[in-house]
């Protein structure tokens, strides 16, 4: 775009606005001074362990964990176990994760507490193998879901850094080696579990998560990776990060150690998930081994992403139905007009729209998670779930702001970070993984 | 948990799926361009239907058997049952043609309203009658307790006055179940059903209307001019209790509001899965992705449409279940009809448009889906007056509260 005189002008005085001979001078007001730059936390954060794995000399035999049974009737309810997650969660989501979260979002940080609270109930262990160590009787993308939803239902952005390291022990169930298995899998279940992540988005508009442009070259002893990662969760404070990269015109998945050489991480923020510390991952020529590449014939990486895919309708579940938890209490308080505005139709149908669509996504996220857990095919439900969530969950984040008014546009209120946080239902497809 | 139909049920999901595809798309557009003829070959496949559930082990299916207990139960005392069967088999019919559905002998909304609350003596003697439901008056549709149709007692019988409107089957139908109220004054506590047969002196059937869609079904205005009815006609409790009010009677929407979601289902299952057939025939790449921005627009337009109709299946779907656990069901019923009334709607029309002129002519019978589909989101309570049952649950407020 060319600029004319005035736009000249414009672009001159906002390059000397920003001098800061202006502040040394004194020739800018007080008011105008910058806020603080960085993170100024007042809690305390994560700090990477900067931990290593140990290779084991007898590694156990992979260890799928079994499908369960398809049962004979259609049922919504939960069993026992499924019920005691869900109430454990929503009490650790509304003691512990609400009250943190606006604190944790306006600092761009993960409490450090947060992350030992929700350790201390074990999340982990669900994903893993009793031979490794974990609780796992069953492959359980339902339960995977049902935490999510709770998790999110306190705060998003606190859920996928709680559920970062969680899905990275649910890939290395599904998919890895006896040898893969064993070297990290018993790590997740010690008392000061591993930071993990999983890295598949990179900065390119229309990217599709199928066709990465990370590349992974075969060398002599293994790989060398070559490429740019965004939005990766905790990037910065994780020991293990999962990384999707080209091999050969396929895409696979590469566990890459923290520490190795080549490996640049820079904070990359954005619009919400502001706790879960996103960052820019640059990879010039790293070397791996070849045992670093996740799994063997069997992987398949469309698997990989759609289990990713439901762990984040969850998500997205758990956030709008906070979003519709909140409202309604609001709607029916606020008085305009001498009666609460949740006497009126247009207030009243946004609504029970908000009601529809979010008992929509859940429903279609669970089938998509039964479907998994018992065997069969899911990946058009896994995409039809993604595809109704990319829609619905911004316009119930949109919805809950206009609810609220003015109020829903100030921090005073969490509606105005859900509506971030919402937005990265459509855009994210890394650090999940039920 | 788990949301996929029981495998029991495959056989009448199989048994109505070839009625949908052998008797009824045969004759669909042969009974939309004549509107009021009757569709006679309906006449054998009704005596199919009763055959098969009279001996029915598990209780049968259909308008007549909603209320029925017989169902199948797991360990942990689940149920999928009646409701559930009912809704299935008739989604599966909706995909062959919603009109014709609406035009099975002894499958009507009456049969339904008997099911719900008739005594034993009335089941004997209405219970194989084809029964419809008349409500709606020229100045009350939504507003149903503003009913102006009256049952006048004199000695052993009723006297009933009125007129009323939009009676589904109301000319084919061999019997009415008709909403009047005992006593103006004494608002909704006061409205009755009462089971009318063809024949009674003082109900004339005046009238057939000409309509956008479903124009298999025969739709019709009836007046009742001192229509004398026996006392024993009247459906329910005689009694004015102003606490119960309306309750025996909605309750019925209950059960049938899940029943005609599953009719937008069904119609909106046929656009969509014929819409596809045509599309794939251009070489157009349909694939599942989870990054759809890539591929052709109509491939992700049809699979939105998809997902929305998932959703609708499944909200229905729930509704069933809750109906057949004896779970309280009226905000899930509500949810599942405005949603499927709503995508059933839009999806009809969006195939329309994605076959261009091909979808727009009568060539296809996508152009007639899209007409038929719009009803379903206004009868049995419009997409408003759902959204309004689910908003007073949802945020607590009476009908003089939230208006």
């Amino acid at each position: 775009m060319s600029r004319d005189p005035v736009g000249l002008a414009l672009s001159a005085m906002t390059r000397f606005a920003a001098n800061p001979l202006l502040d040394r001078l004194g020739l800018r007001s007080s008011v105008e001074k910058t806020a603080y730059h960085g993170t100024r936390a007042g809690f305390r954060t994560l700090a990477l362990a900067g931990r290593g794995f140990n290779r084991v000399a007898n590694w156990l035999p992979r260890k799928q964990l079994p499908e369960k049974a398809a049962p004979d009737l259609f049922n919504l309810t939960l069993d026992a176990d499924q019920q005691m997650i869900v109430d454990s969660l929503h009490r650790l989501a509304q003691e512990t994760l609400r009250p943190a979260a606006s604190m944790a979002d306006e600092a761009r940080a993960m409490p450090a507490e947060v992350f030992e609270a929700a350790a201390s109930l074990g999340l982990t262990l669900y994903a893993i193998p009793s031979e490794f160590g974990g609780v796992a009787e069953t492959s359980s993308p339902v339960t995977s879901v049902l935490i999510a939803e709770q998790l999110a239902w306190g705060d998003m952005g606190l859920a996928v850094a709680l559920l970062a390291p969680f899905s990275v022990a649910q890939a290395l169930s599904l998919w890895g080696t006896g040898e893969q298995q064993s070297r990290y899998l018993p790590a997740f279940c010690e008392e000061h579990p591993p930071v993990a992540t999983i890295a598949v988005d990179e900065p390119t508009a229309l990217y599709d998560p199928m066709m990465p442009s990370t590349q992974a070259t075969p060398t002599k002893s293994g790989y060398c990776l070559n490429g740019l990662k965004s939005g990766v969760v905790l990037g910065a404070e994780s020991d293990l990060l999962l990384v999707s990269a080209c091999l050969q015109g396929k895409p696979r998945v590469f566990l890459v150690e923290a520490g190795l050489p080549g490996i640049k991480i820079e904070a990359e923020p954005a619009m919400g998930l502001r706790a879960a510390q996103l960052t820019r991952l640059t990879l010039t020529n790293v070397e791996l081994p070849l045992d670093a590449l996740l799994g063997s014939e069997d992987f398949s990486f469309e698997m990989f992403l759609d289990r990713g895919a439901l762990l984040r309708c969850g998500l997205a579940t758990g956030t709008a139905q906070a979003a519709l938890d909140y409202v309604i209490p609001y709607c029916n308080n606020r008085e305009a007009f001498g009666e609460p505005i949740s006497h009126r139709q247009s207030v009243a149908f946004m609504i029970s729209n908000l009601a529809i669509e979010t008992d929509s996504m859940r429903l279609l996220t669970w089938r998509a998670a039964s479907r998994a857990e018992t065997g069969q095919s899911y990946h058009r439900e896994a995409c039809l779930a993604k595809l109704l969530c990319n829609e619905k969950a911004m316009e119930i984040g949109t919805n809950a702001v206009q609810l609220l008014g003015g109020h829903g546009f100030v921090k005073d209120h969490p509606v105005e970070r859900w509506y971030r946080d919402l937005r990265s239902v459509a855009t994210q497809q890394g650090g999940l993984h039920a | 948990m788990y949301l996929e139909i029981p495998k029991k049920f495959n056989p009448i999901v199989h048994q109505a799926r070839q009625v949908a595809r052998e008797v009824f798309r045969p004759i669909s557009r042969k009974y939309d361009l004549a509107e009021h003829a009757y569709p006679h070959e309906l006449d054998m496949f009704a005596s199919i239907m009763d055959g098969m559930n009279d001996g029915a082990i598990d209780g049968g299916a259909g308008a007549g058997k909603l209320s029925g207990s017989k169902a199948s139960t797991d360990t942990t005392g689940n149920r999928n049952g009646t409701n559930m069967k009912t809704l299935l088999g008739l989604i599966e019919l909706c995909r062959g043609d919603v009109g014709l559905a609406l035009s099975i002998p002894r499958q009507g909304l009456g049969n339904s309203a008997i099911a719900a609350v008739a005594s034993d003596a009335q089941l004997a003697h209405f219970g194989h009658s084809w029964a419809a439901m008349a409500i709606t008056e020229p100045g009350a549709g939504s507003d149903s307790a503003a009913i102006r149709t009256t049952a006048t007692k004199d000695g052993d019988h009723y006297i009933i006055n009125g007129e009323k409107i939009f009676v589904t089957a109301g000319e084919r139908a061999n019997a009415v179940v008709v909403w009047a109220t005992l006593d103006k004054s004494l608002g909704r506590a006061a409205i009755k059903s009462f089971i009318v047969e063809k024949g009674t002196a003082g109900m004339t059937v005046e009238r057939l209307e000409k309509k956008l869609g479903i124009r298999a079904s025969d739709t019709a205005t009836i007046r009742f001019e001192n229509c004398r009815v026996p006392k024993e006609n009247l459906l329910g409790d005689p009694e004015i209790s102003v606490d119960k009010g309306f309750a025996g009677a909605m309750q019925t929407f209950d059960n049938t509001r899940p029943l005609v979601a599953g009719m937008a289902i069904g119609v909106a299952e046929a656009a969509l899965a014929h819409t596809h057939k045509l599309i794939a025939e251009t070489g157009t790449d349909l694939g599942y992705r989870l990054q759809s921005w890539s591929q052709p627009a109509v491939t992700r337009e049809l699979q939105l449409l998809e997902a929305e109709l998932e959703a609708a299946r499944l909200l229905t779907l729930r509704a069933a279940w809750m109906a057949d656990n004896g779970l309280p069901n009226s905000k899930e019923a509500s949810m599942a009809k405005a949603k499927a009334g709503r995508v059933g709607n839009a999806i009809t029309l969006r195939c329309v448009e994605l076959c261009g002129s091909l979808g727009y002519s009568e060539i296809e019978l996508l152009e007639k889906w899209a007409r038929d589909s719009k009803i379903l989101d206004i009868f049995e309570g419009t997409q408003q007056i759902q959204l309004l049952i689910i908003a007073r649950r949802l945020l607590n407020k009476s009908s003089a509260e939230l208006k």
